[in-house]
């Protein structure tokens, strides 16, 4: 396989602090140089003037479906929307069927990722058997099989002297816990966030509250146990305030954020369209904002998207009988350049970090930087080229989403996976 | 005006357009309700997926009233029960060109999400918790009725207020009038964001303070099919929110008592109130038919539409 050069990019690694307009060199799969004027023998060339060349992002929080739900999606397609995206690493969560809870399962999504996936793929086991919440999973076992971090994704664990023991077992074997935050006793039957709208519309209500008592709880436990702890996609502005505490405290405890939870509000859906509904709901203009400030101050340290395909006549019921989810993969980066870069709230470096280096050091992957010796997965961008989302044209097998026919400004360009281009705009 | 989904996007002269033409279809105490053949040749299908007779049948003679064909289709019969989606179900009816399609369903937002699917108009006659649109109508025509003006009218609606699709499409007619509405019932049913739903809206969970100097008390049927758990005592609703003779006292003279139907004796009104002079549950029965005749007439188009191409 011949070298590829990446030439004059802007050259964005924020692992190493390198910003500069520079050549990437890549070659038998990993990166061999950044600097100017690279030029090894032999090499295909790619062309990035004008555009960013950063590490390959990482999507920490993916739901490709496969095994059990193949008719939404399959690992060969998310991953196909995962390059499309500019995602060079995706982890899939362990809600599929049968649900990653064993080592098998586990090898099973790696080796189908082998054949058949453009991205790299990182399984998340489950903390739980059959994420019932009942009895640990086996985590050492998945973890030597591949999986980088748990989590019962969707089905939170309830009992909090499971999850003590589920953060104890985590931490001896170095895996984060990750855990959607939702107490299911107070969000029982509700179908969007709690508040003037959901009184409004009829349909029952999610209350912040529900997400913010868990990430309470969690991070208790995480200062009783000392285990890496991870919010997933935060989206109440407690929540966002008490991980910064947390982070105050000195406690291991991060979070991320999905573009949605960034931008939309429960104001803002279009009434009982189910490309609305998800979990955690689109919040107020308070949480939204809190979010924005929680990525530009710290207390968030990653952009996850929370890909979650339905077949297209799974959306097309009441809207309380729809499933929560929407995907997420393709528009990520424009949605997050929008809200955050070009609205002035952060610069492209800190945007970069939040889809590289941070993901990679929350799960313990030698990836998200361009260290020479290091994978050679390179995303390449825009910051300002003008495109419009179709999602007919999606490379998922699902089309649920509030952002088709949205226009962006800058998104990405290429997608390279060890040193392959597996993706072109 | 294309169906009637709800009152909320209503202008106020366009429901006072259905009430005073609603005026036109009334008879006398004792009457038979009069024949017409302003919707001759038209086709309305009555879809209900939730069982309610009172509504349906209601529909059904508005319809029949004007020389409409009504066809009556529940759930249980239809393919509904066979794992028939929604959106199949409403393709189905569309083919066969009915004019109206007036839909019941048990979910919020169902017809409005079948509106965006569909051409023909759809009249809500109630969706889940959101909005029963007629109702409130005919409602506001019974106020009407009793001499009363919806200006400034003191109205305490009482009950699972939470859950209720009457109460929500009563807050906006009546708040379009500038009437001042009391919201009461059990905290865990009176959320306190209702406030902001429409100027005009305060909330009590006092039953006493909600009924005082009160024109109108509007009593909800307490649906307990919609409570999901125990939001409250059971044993302490009739207590603290049912409403007995002695409340009356606290309301205007000449204050009326309604309630949608069907009503729960000893549950959240007490026989002696239901059956008193006050009560004005009848007439709205009444008022259902010549209402739904008016809205029926406004949605097809009346005379001037019929036979049209469609």
């Amino acid at each position: 396989m011949p070298a590829l050069l990446i030439k004059n990019g802007r050259v964005i690694d924020p692992a190493s602090g390198y910003n500069a307009v520079a050549d990437v060199w890549i070659e038998d799969g990993v990166i061999k140089g950044v600097g100017p004027n690279l030029s090894p023998a032999n090499a295909e060339v790619f062309d990035a003037s004008g555009l960013i060349v950063a590490p390959g992002f990482i999507d920490m929080h993916v739901h490709l479906r496969e095994p059990g739900f193949e008719h939404s999606e399959t690992i060969e397609s998310g991953a196909r929307a995962a390059a499309a995206g500019g995602f060079t690493s995706i982890c899939p969560m362990p809600n599929t069927a049968p649900v990653n809870d064993s080592p098998t399962v586990t090898t099973y999504i790696i080796e189908k990722a082998r054949r058949h996936a453009v991205v790299n793929v990182f399984p998340i086991g489950a903390i739980t058997r059959g994420s019932k919440g009942e009895e640990l999973a086996a985590i050492g076992s998945m973890r030597q099989a591949g999986a980088v971090a748990i989590s019962d994704d969707g089905r939170p664990v309830m009992n909090a002297q499971l999850m003590r023991r589920a953060m104890e077992f985590a931490r001896s074997f170095h895996m984060p816990v990750i855990n959607h935050c939702e107490d299911l006793h107070l969000s029982a039957g509700g179908d969007m966030h709690e508040g003037v709208e959901s009184v409004r519309l009829g349909l029952r209500g999610i209350p912040g509250s529900s997400e913010d008592v868990m990430v309470a709880r969690d991070i208790l436990l995480a200062e009783l146990t000392g285990a890496r702890y991870h919010v997933a996609h935060i989206s109440s502005r407690h929540s966002v305030e008490m991980v910064a505490y947390a982070k105050l405290k000195g406690l291991p405890v991060t979070s991320e954020a999905t573009p949605h939870h960034l931008t939309l509000t429960d104001a803002g859906m279009i009434p009982y369209d189910s490309n609305y509904k998800m979990k955690p709901p689109l919040r107020s203009s308070s949480d939204v904002n809190a979010v924005v400030e929680g990525v530009v101050n710290g207390a968030i340290d990653a952009i996850a998207t929370d890909h979650a395909p339905h077949a297209g006549s799974e959306k097309m019921q009441e809207f309380e009988k729809c499933p929560f989810g929407i995907i997420g993969l393709e528009t990520a980066l424009g949605i997050a350049l929008d809200r955050l870069v070009h609205s002035g709230k952060i610069n492209v470096n800190r945007l970069v970090e939040l889809f590289t280096v941070n993901p990679a050091r929350i799960l313990g992957l030698e990836r998200g930087t361009l260290a020479p010796g290091t994978a050679g997965d390179v995303t390449i961008f825009s910051t300002d080229q003008q495109w419009t989302y179709d999602v007919n044209k999606s490379f998922s097998k699902s089309r649920n989403t509030p952002f088709d026919g949205a226009s962006f400004r800058g998104g990405p360009v290429a997608t390279i996976v060890a040193g392959q281009i597996v993706w072109k705009a | 005006m294309k169906g009637l989904l709800g009152i909320e996007d209503l202008r106020r002269d366009e429901v006072q357009a259905i009430l005073d033409r609603a005026r036109h279809f009334q008879v006398g105490p004792g009457q038979r309700f009069r024949k017409f053949d302003l919707l001759k040749g038209r086709m309305v299908v009555n879809l209900f997926f939730e069982n309610s007779t009172r509504t349906r049948t209601s529909f059904e003679l508005a319809a029949k009233g004007l020389g409409a064909d009504a066809i009556s289709i529940t759930a249980q019969a239809s393919s509904v029960a066979k794992g028939e989606s929604l959106v199949d179900t409403l393709n189905t009816l569309g083919a066969m060109r009915p004019d109206a399609i007036i839909m019941r369903h048990s979910a919020s937002g169902a017809p409005h999400f079948l509106q965006r699917h569909l051409e023909i108009p759809i009249i809500n006659a109630g969706d889940g918790t959101h909005e029963h649109p007629t109702q409130a109508l005919l409602d506001a025509r019974t106020i009407l009725d009793r001499g009363k003006q919806l200006e400034g009218l003191r109205v305490a609606i009482i009950g699972d207020i939470a859950h209720s699709r009457v109460a929500r499409s009563n807050v906006y007619l009546l708040s379009k009038y500038g009437a001042e509405i009391v919201l009461c019932g059990p905290a865990s049913l009176l959320p306190m964001e209702l406030g902001q739903l429409a100027p005009g809206v305060t909330l009590t969970t006092d039953m006493d303070e909600a009924i005082r100097n009160a024109d109108v008390i509007m009593m909800l049927r307490v649906q307990l099919e919609r409570q999901h758990e125990a939001a409250f005592p059971a044993s302490e609703y009739f207590p603290f929110y049912g409403l007995r003779l002695e409340h009356l006292k606290l309301a205007k003279a000449d204050a009326m008592v309604m309630h949608p139907g069907p009503i729960n004796r000893g549950r959240e009104i007490s026989s002696e109130v239901a059956d008193s002079q006050r009560s004005a549950i009848l007439n709205q029965v009444e008022n259902g038919i010549s209402v739904r005749m008016a809205v029926l007439e406004r949605v097809l188009g009346g005379e001037q539409n019929a036979g049209a191409a469609h």
